[in-house]
């Protein structure tokens, strides 16, 4: 397909591997910020290819790991309720809450619907209006506009019996929340390419010059990522820290605005908290006031749930980049995507689901051939 | 979760006032909101997320980027041979 197959193509991948190998003279550490990327990065087996200078570390850019468990019991709540049919991305039916997940929600009588784009939600509503539709919207600043344009509808079409579950994070305040830590590796990003291609990069440029690191904004595809990676070294090399774009077929420095309007009617920035990471000050969207009668929240009072993670699980570690999914004892025997015990183990695109998902947890020759397998499938 | 998708925009319409688009994923066909990139033409190549156009896809940038990564290590090549000529002539 135009513009996947492109950028998917071995041979241009060899030669940028190649230009690494000539670029780099020491060892650097380098975080994906998003899942997606990482996601991309263990399925193509990028990270062995690498010259074993450069460590990939993932980072805390997946929604649904960081969607804290209490807000997944609250839908739990609501979704088991009579008089309520729940909305949610697909990502969302299988993450487990402290008493089962969605689809089990669903199995005992509950309506639980997979929706694609959440502006499905208000004709389900409008089909249903007998029925309280309750829409579980997380993501990070990508899927924020299209959140809030669903809010906006609703209240522009006067649609009463709709309201939304918000969990939204967003990524500069993670990011600085790593730099900050005295433990930090990091020494380089890759940049959230689709975040961006919300909110620009206008915003990364003051954290590239104060924590003096290179933040390279990049796609999703496997020749994006080692451009990304190249381009990262290169500045690390050089000892520059500058936020470049390597997305530059999508990507614009001011982003898109009339998205980024939507956002500021709809929603505010608030507090939030990450699972396996903590409360995370202002790093999050609420509704705005002027749309509280939308906040499900607010119209379904679901007492105080406590939540209790399993001490064994060092996720949070792993979100920040100081250790690897390998090097938790649970991973892949205890825990598995099955049976998850923590926040990188719930969705695909978290670290520990993607390193077991590539047969990361069996050993090193299994994982060469399937690495190999993975690139030639490309 | 923050995928994003090329596809080729193949029809224009509006539905509750709000602007749509029908959108080509290599043959197959989707929905998408416009209502954020409200220029958009048919034709256009656009990045959709969560049935939501978020940004258009610049070909010429592409094409650059395509054809810079295809010469990646020829590039490389020319920079060295220009650093070392003196060692190639006998
Ligand atoms: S393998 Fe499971 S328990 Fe271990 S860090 Fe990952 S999510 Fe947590």
């Amino acid at each position: 397909m135009k513009y996947l197959d492109e950028y998917r193509d071995q041979r241009i991948a060899n030669k940028i591997i190649d230009e690494i190998k000539k670029t780099i003279t020491r060892p650097w550490v380098i975080m994906e910020v998003c899942g997606g990327q990482t996601h991309t990065i263990v399925k193509y087996g990028l990270d062995r290819l690498l010259p074993p200078q450069v460590e990939l570390v993932h980072g805390p850019g997946c929604p649904v790991c960081v969607t804290p468990l209490d807000m997944i019991d609250r839908a739990h709540a609501i979704a088991r309720r009579p008089d309520v049919i729940f909305c949610s991305f697909g990502d969302m039916l299988r993450v487990p809450g402290s008493h089962g997940d969605l689809f089990q929600v669903k199995a005992e009588g509950g309506q639980v619907r997979v929706v694609y784009s959440p502006l499905e939600c208000l004709n389900i509503a409008h089909a249903n209006p007998d029925k309280k539709v309750v829409f579980f919207a997380i993501g990070f600043e990508t899927t924020a506009p299209a959140n809030a344009m669903s809010v906006w509808q609703a209240k522009r079409q006067g649609i009463t019996n709709f309201s939304v579950l918000v969990s939204h994070v967003i990524v500069p305040p993670s990011i600085t929340g790593i730099l900050q830590s005295p433990n930090n590796r990091v020494q380089g990003f890759l940049g959230p390419g689709h975040v961006c291609a919300i909110m620009g990069w206008r915003e990364y440029e003051p954290i590239a010059a104060r924590y003096r690191v290179p933040i390279v904004v990049t796609g999703f595809e496997p020749v994006d990522l080692l451009e990304g990676t190249l381009m990262t070294i290169r500045q690390l090399e050089q000892g520059r820290a500058e936020v470049e774009n390597q997305y530059a077929r999508a990507i614009t420095r001011d982003g898109n605005t009339e998205a980024q309007n939507m956002i500021s009617r709809v929603f505010r920035i608030g507090d939030r908290n990450w699972r396996g990471i903590g409360i995370i000050p202002k790093s999050g969207y609420r509704l705005n006031h002027e749309f509280r009668d939308y906040d499900a929240e607010r119209i379904f009072e679901v007492e105080n749930i406590n939540t209790l993670e399993p001490e064994i699980c060092i996720s949070g570690q792993i979100l920040r980049g100081l250790k690897k999914p390998v090097d938790c004892p649970a991973f892949g025997s205890k825990c598995t995507p099955q049976t998850p015990l923590g926040a990188t183990m719930v969705s695909a695109e978290g670290a520990c689901a993607a390193y077991y998902s590539y047969g990361r947890h069996v050993g090193e020759q299994l994982v060469e051939v399937q690495t190999a397998a993975a690139v030639r499938a490309s | 979760m923050c995928l994003a998708i090329p596809g080729k925009v193949v029809e224009l319409h509006e539905s509750d006032g709000v602007r749509m688009a029908k959108v080509d994923f290599g043959g197959i066909r989707r929905e998408a909101c416009l209502e954020y990139l409200p220029e958009t033409l048919v034709g256009e190549y656009v990045m959709v997320h969560v049935g939501f156009a978020i940004a258009r896809v610049d070909e010429e940038e592409a094409a650059r980027t395509y054809r810079y990564l295809a010469e990646i290590d020829q590039l490389g090549e020319i920079l060295e041979s220009e650093a070392e000529p003196q060692d190639e002539v006998p």
